[in-house]
């Protein structure tokens, strides 16, 4: 798609001064104002775009944050009260921070169940997938670590728990938990380290965020047919098109993102986690924060030995596979067509996945005991059998509907059964240059 | 060119080879030094050793000291305790081995073992972080009687012998003595 020349000319002195030396402005031009996309996108799609602002506002609240907050055991948490209480807007700065990260975690896993459903990790968009899927992983671990850093009993508890996964490991666990905790338990080296680091990663998922956008306008976008762009009749330019649709749903995510701010700002956290911590007690209920509940769940479903691996391995290995088979999923897939709007039974098992992922987590959130256990032990082995068994095999026996031959006929297809629109361009059969 | 080729090695050749040596020892060498810093440091690795009175746990009472920044238990078993944990046969324990520091590593799990020992068997001394991910766990409670761990439901026995749940070994029984009849001394 950005195999085309660049349209940008520039008008003013300045602008020719510039794209004679650094051609930044031409550029963004070609990236954000005529950059083709197609012209099919639903607001599925938007979140790519809030994905980026949540960045930019967690970096913003979190740096003015970080002036206030002291990386100490003995005054972290007091410091993270008098956010609360005295710091000028202190307050609305930290509840946007911490709704913040669940609104960012919100608007992940919406992307990635588009990309689900649409086939968006099919070549040649695998690179694509999996820088997102280390974004993902960047993410996972950013919040983890921002979780820590109140220093509520959620909080301590939380990084003994998280950081206790690596014991499993045999013969050198105990040794990289060390490293990790910089001594025997969580004390005030982790909580150091957790902070500098928390400062940090952002800045790497923004790197890896611009690879992921890099990746992107080489292949292009996909959209709800999965059929690539095959003429120009397909595509609009991003300006006006993609930008005022993106920004109609910015507005939208940050009005529900202010109701949770405004009027429920702890429903998504934990009381547990106004109580300092103490290295002594354990709370009665310990839950990570929601976005990590399906794979705590798929943690604790392990209750058994399997062979020479112990039931605590066996767990972690889980936990951790249930990540890592997001990025072979482009090779797991082995249908060639795309959307499933075009697969009907894909379409069955992807709302199967999507509800027994909801269902995970909220197991996620119950204690490991009764009848949850075996739920878990199910909703496990429902989790990996959609990876592992049906995208490998549907895709050989299903029959997938008649695909249109281009987004400008499906497009055109779907107005004159609707709306009636006058049939406007037709599908030109040329391909892109 | 043709020149420079008939030399083999030739200058460059050895210049690449030497400088690239070189420098893969010199990153080795300097990211040690980045790794080396997260480790436990000097004052951590100090706070190794503590002293416990414990005249006044009687029995059927427990003690929670703080011992490398970690829970450990102390616990005046009561008769009963001791004899639920006696009756189990080894065969039925998830983890046989006794996980005991002050024994052999492949010490059995008999509930002499778990203990202060011979004539002290009424005393449990043990580090109360959960063995599968480190939580506290709570005392006189679950299925055995013994201790429950409430993040992910593991359950020990009386004699801290990890009996149903995730947990792979058995609570920890730190190095300890018993430097006084009352006084114990921990690490």
């Amino acid at each position: 798609m950005s195999g085309g020349h660049s349209t940008y000319t520039p008008t003013t002195g300045l602008g020719k001064w510039f794209d004679a030396r650094m051609p930044l402005p031409r550029l963004v031009h070609d990236s954000f104002v005529s950059y083709p996309v197609p012209r099919n996108l639903n607001y599925a799609y938007t979140f790519g775009g809030i994905l980026a602002i949540m960045l930019v506002a967690q970096i913003l609240t979190g740096v003015v944050l970080a002036m206030h907050y002291a990386a100490d055991t003995t005054l972290a948490f007091g410091s993270v009260e008098k956010i609360m209480r005295d710091v000028n807007s202190g307050w609305l700065l930290r509840y946007l921070h911490s709704n913040g990260a669940s609104m960012f975690f919100i608007a992940v896993y919406i992307h990635i169940f588009r990309g689900l459903y649409y086939g968006s990790y099919k070549a040649p968009r695998e690179l694509l997938w999996i820088l997102g899927c280390i974004i993902y992983l960047l993410m996972m671990a950013t919040g983890f670590m921002g979780y820590v850093l109140p220093w509520g009993q959620m909080s301590g508890w939380g990084a003994t728990v998280i950081t206790g996964f690596f014991t499993a490991i045999p013969l050198v666990g105990n040794w990289i938990q060390e490293l990790l905790l910089g001594g025997y338990s969580v004390d005030n080296p982790t909580l150091n380290r957790f902070f500098a680091l928390h400062y940090l990663l952002p800045f790497m998922i923004a790197g890896v965020v611009v690879l992921h956008v890099w990746a992107l306008h080489v292949v292009g976008q996909t959209n709800p047919t999965g059929i690539e762009v095959k003429s120009k009749t397909d595509t609009v330019a991003f300006t006006p098109y993609a930008t005022v649709k993106d920004a109609f749903a910015m507005i939208l995510f940050l009005a529900f993102f202010a109701y949770f701010v405004f009027y429920i700002p702890n429903y998504l956290g934990h009381p547990d986690n106004y109580t300092q911590f103490d290295s002594l007690k354990t709370p009665a209920h310990i839950v990570p924060e929601w976005y990590f509940l399906p794979f705590y769940a798929i943690l604790r479903a392990v209750t058994f030995n399997i062979g020479p691996i112990d039931s605590k391995l066996g767990g972690v290995l889980a936990m951790f596979g249930a990540i890592a088979v997001l990025f072979v999923v482009p090779w797991l897939d082995t249908s060639k067509v795309k959307s499933a709007r075009y697969r009907p039974s894909y379409r069955i098992f992807y709302w199967l996945f999507a509800a027994n992922a909801i269902f995970l987590g909220w197991l996620g959130s119950k204690p490991a005991e009764g009848w949850y256990i075996p739920a878990m032990q199910i909703s496990t082995i429902v989790y990996f059998g959609f990876f592992l068994i049906v995208m490998p095999l549907l895709g050989l026996i299903e029959t997938p509907r008649k695909t249109p031959n281009s987004i400008t006929e499906a497009v055109l297809e779907k107005n004159r059964g609707g709306s009636g629109h006058p049939a406007g361009a037709t599908a030109s059969p040329e391909t892109k240059g | 060119m043709s020149a420079n080729d008939t030399i083999d090695p030739n200058r460059r050749d050895f210049l690449y080879i030497a400088t690239g040596t070189a420098a893969a020892v010199g990153v080795a060498a300097a990211a040690w030094p980045f790794i080396d810093q997260m480790r436990p440091d000097a004052s951590t690795l100090a706070a190794s050793s503590v002293e416990v009175d414990v005249a006044s746990v009687t029995e059927g009472m427990s003690l929670t000291v703080k011992w490398r920044g970690k829970p450990v238990f102390i616990r005046n078993r009561t008769p009963a305790e001791i004899k639920a944990a006696q009756e189990v046969p080894l065969a039925e324990l998830k983890d046989p081995v006794a996980r005991n520091a002050n024994l052999k590593n492949d010490a059995e799990a008999t509930d002499i073992d778990r203990s202060a020992g011979e004539g002290k068997e009424n005393w449990l001394v043990m580090v109360g972080v959960c063995t599968h991910l480190g939580c506290v766990p709570l005392g006189q409670q679950g299925d055995f009687g013994g201790w429950f761990c409430p993040c992910h439901g593991s359950h020990y026995d009386t004699a801290g012998r990890i009996r149903k749940g995730p947990a792979p070994e058995n609570l920890a029984v730190p190095a300890f003595q018993f430097i006084s009849d009352t006084k114990i001394r921990i690490g």
